[in-house]
This record gives structure tokens, C-alpha cells and sequence, in this order.
């Protein structure tokens, strides 16, 4: 091993990366997942921890502008990459996406919702205009344990012509 | 608890993973990984992050004669590229059941064969398509076509210290067509109960891939053209095809029920395929 400055053992790693706009630094070990590091040494909870196996989709955040499981992604492999987690979505009160997703009734308990607003958000930034079935394929990497899908696709149905409307 | 290690040079990750032997492991997009370090069930004391690798072969090259994929090509950039959708159509619907859009959007192509679960998903139609992969070493470069790559359940020709760099596509041969059809308990986020990939000549030649009913993904080639408008023909074709299956009984299926959707379904790509086989290029 050659270049042993990008070497860590468990002690602790330096990370430095971008998150909602703002650098960061934060210590890890190498194992720490993206999600515990933005939650605990960065201190945003709200991506939200559930199945950590890529399952569910509660702890999805953008990295580097891509919809990603933060569980499946090592705090130190975000070094110098950006990170937008739900509190970045919008600098002050809610999105448009949020308020239509309170418009439809869509939160229910409410877990899953930070999840499926980023993986929303996703999909309308990659496809403007998304048809019912590109809206449930999109979100069908985000569990909703309440079985409040329907109500979750309107919303974003709802947003994408809001946005539409305003082009 | 493992190290993390993120080379800029090729040399330098073969120099770790060689000396690391057993106990390293290269890392891409780590979306069956990070389970694994979860779960306990993978345990290695080295990661190499491939990501900052700047020396390795570029993530996809198309040329006239088919197209090279390189290890941190992901999923998610596959099924959205113009090439693939015309050339690999199997490939294509393969890769869109992986996961789900977060997961396609980190999973390496290359890596999902690397990982050689039975039931990947990508492996049946890299299968029909005629893939091989490249091995590197401190040695150096060796290839092999993925039948032969594939040894077992998690087991394939790359060893300790070994990485495949790269991942090949013949272009399909004029008036060919292919499709993917799979079964699932759910339609995100599953593993398939079975999967089948099927190419079809221009001249009736079937070839298939098929995931989760036997050790390792399978490949069968029919000996000769198949005429697929004749149902005792196709039947007749596909109980030589199908013979290789060995499939078991788990919490996804039975070996017996597995057996029967994995001859349904095999029909139903043959057919797919069979009619996406372009009758101007077959006429040229």
C-alpha cells in the first residue's frame, strides 16, 4: 500500500463533504454508514433509519445530485462528494412536493416520509411530467408500513403539474 | 471491523488486494456489501474503494463490434443509455428489477456478476449475450466467458488478489432479438423466485440464461434452429434447454413450482424475443 494517507483502520476517519449546500467534517470509523454519520456526527435526523439493508427506502438522500440508500453507502465514501438530505430540500419552510404531499393527506405515522419526498423530489427533477406507473416505479424502493400509497402518488401527480403549470 | 482504502492508481489497488488476499475485498457500489458487513456474513479487514481509480477501463465504450462495460458502471446509467435499450433489450429489463431506483443508481453491473448470487438478475441475459470478463492481477490480464466465470453459489474465477476490470458485449448478430422475463413475490425490492433470458436468431437458434434454479446462473443453447410458429417444436426445444435446471425449494418457491414457471416463462421470453427480431435487418 502505497499511499497511505487514504488509509484508515477503525480509529477514527476525517471526512469532508458537502451537505445541503454547507462543508462538513465529521469522524468516523470506516464502517459507519452515510446514514449514522449525517444523523449522528452531522446531526440531521432527518433521514431516518429503518431496515439499514437497502429495503425500505426511509433513509434516502441525493448524492451528488442521485437518489441513494445512505445505509448502503460508507460515511468515508462520501469524501468530497455532496450530500442533499431532506432538510436541504428547500432553504426555509416546506417544498412544494411537501405541501402537496399535506394537500393529499399522503403522511400518515409519517416515517417513511422523509424517504419518499427525497425519492419524489428525484424523480421529478430526472422526469418533469411522470406517469402513474413512472411515479410507483420510482417509489417502489420506499415501503410505507401505513399502505398510504395512494394518496403518496397523488401528491406527486399533484406537484408535477404544480410545477408544470408554473413553467 | 474492516480498513478503507481508496487507491488513485489500478497498480496500487492490485498491490492491496493482493497483499490483503482472503481477507480484502473490492468495493463499488456496495449495495450487496453493506448488507454483508451488517449482517456479519462478509467479514473482510480490507475494503479498496474502486471508485478513485482513475487507470482503470472508462465505465462504457461502444464500438462497431459491441460495447465494454467497466466496474463502476452502474445500473441506473445502463438502462437509461440509448445503446443498450437497442442492442441488449434482455439486459435492459434484467437491470430495471434490480433493487429499485436508489439501488440501480450505486449497484455496479459488473460487481452484481462478481457477487455471483444464483439468482442475479443481470446474469441470465449477459449470459445470452455472449459477456466475458477481465480478470487483472499483479500477473496481469486474463479473460473468460461469464459461463465459465461462474463457478458456484458466491464462487467465480476471480480469487484473492484478483479484480475484473471490464466486462464485453458482442453486438448481437443482425435480425436476433432478446427479453428477460422474471418472477417475483413483489415487484421492488425482491430476489427472484426464478429469472430467463432469451436470445433468438434470426434463423430460430435459441440460447438462454436462467437465474435462481440451479447453483449458479445457467446457459443453453439450442443445437440447431428452432421453428417457434410449430408448439410441439418449441416444446420439444425447450425440454432439451430447461434440462440443466436443478433448481431447490427455499422461501421462495418450491424445487416443483419453480420448475414449472421457470418452463412458462422461458416460452414467454422465447416468444418476446422471437418478435423483436427486426424483419429489415433479417431481409438483408
Amino acid at each position: 500500500m502505497t499511499t497511505s494517507d487514504h488509509l484508515v483502520d477503525d480509529a477514527l476517519q476525517t471526512v469532508t463533504l458537502t451537505v445541503n449546500g454547507s462543508e462538513r467534517t465529521v469522524a468516523v470509523p470506516a464502517h459507519r454508514t452515510l446514514l449514522d454519520g449525517l444523523r449522528d456526527e452531522v446531526g440531521l435526523p432527518g433521514t431516518k433509519s429503518c431496515c439499514a439493508e437497502g429495503e425500505c427506502g426511509a433513509c434516502t438522500v441525493l448524492l451528488d445530485g442521485k437518489a441513494v440508500n445512505s445505509c448502503l453507502v460508507l460515511c468515508v465514501e462520501a469524501e468530497g462528494h455532496e450530500v442533499t438530505t431532506v432538510e436541504g430540500l428547500s432553504a426555509d419552510g416546506l417544498t412544494d412536493l411537501q405541501e402537496e404531499f399535506l394537500n393529499a393527506g399522503a403522511v400518515q405515522c409519517g416515517f417513511c416520509i422523509p424517504g419518499q419526498v427525497v425519492a419524489a423530489e428525484y424523480l421529478l427533477r430526472t422526469n418533469p411530467s411522470p406517469d402513474e406507473a413512472e411515479i410507483r416505479e420510482a417509489l417502489s424502493g420506499n415501503l410505507c408500513r401505513c399502505a398510504g400509497y395512494q394518496r403518496i402518488v397523488r401528491a406527486v401527480q399533484a406537484t408535477a403539474e404544480r410545477r408544470g403549470a408554473a413553467r | 471491523m474492516p480498513q478503507y482504502y481508496r487507491p488513485t492508481t489500478r497498480a496500487d489497488a492490485l498491490a492491496a488486494l493482493a497483499e490483503a488476499g482472503e481477507r480484502g475485498r473490492p468495493l463499488v457500489g456496495g449495495t450487496d456489501l453493506l448488507v454483508g458487513l451488517r449482517h456479519h456474513t462478509l467479514e473482510p479487514e480490507l475494503l479498496v474503494d474502486l471508485k478513485g481509480v482513475t487507470d482503470l477501463p472508462e465505465p462504457i465504450a461502444v464500438t462497431e463490434d459491441g460495447v465494454r462495460i467497466g466496474a463502476t458502471y452502474t445500473l441506473g446509467e445502463l438502462v437509461a443509455h440509448p445503446v443498450f435499450q437497442e442492442w441488449y433489450p434482455a439486459l435492459v429489463e434484467a437491470a430495471l428489477t434490480v433493487g429499485s431506483v436508489a439501488i440501480r443508481n450505486r449497484a455496479s453491473l459488473v460487481a452484481n456478476s462478481c457477487n455471483a448470487s444464483p439468482a442475479a438478475d443481470t446474469a441470465p441475459p449477459l449470459l445470452v449475450h455472449g459477456a466475458r470478463v477481465t480478470i487483472a492481477s499483479l500477473d496481469g490480464d486474463r479473460t473468460a466467458s461469464l459461463d465459465e466465470f461462474f463457478l458456484g453459489p458466491r464462487r467465480t474465477l476471480c480469487g484473492p488478489g484478483e479484480l475484473v476490470t471490464r466486462i464485453d458485449l458482442p453486438r448481437p448478430a443482425p435480425g436476433s432479438g432478446s427479453a428477460f422475463r422474471r418472477l417475483t413475490r413483489r415487484r421492488g425490492v425482491d430476489l427472484a423466485t426464478v429469472s430467463v433470458a432469451a436470445g433468438v436468431g434470426a434463423d430460430g437458434w435459441l440460447v438462454l440464461g436462467m437465474g435462481a434454479v440451479g447453483p449458479r446462473p445457467l446457459r443453453a443453447e439450442s443445437p440447431g434452429p428452432v421453428e417457434l410458429t410449430d408448439a410441439a417444436a418449441l416444446d420439444g426445444a425447450l425440454d432439451q434447454l430447461l434440462a440443466v435446471a436443478t433448481p431447490i425449494s427455499d422461501v421462495r418457491g418450491s424445487r416443483e413450482y419453480r420448475l414449472a414457471t421457470l418452463r412458462v416463462l422461458a416460452a414467454r421470453a422465447v416468444l418476446a424475443a422471437a418478435d423483436r427480431r427486426n424483419p429489415r435487418e433479417m431481409a438483408s
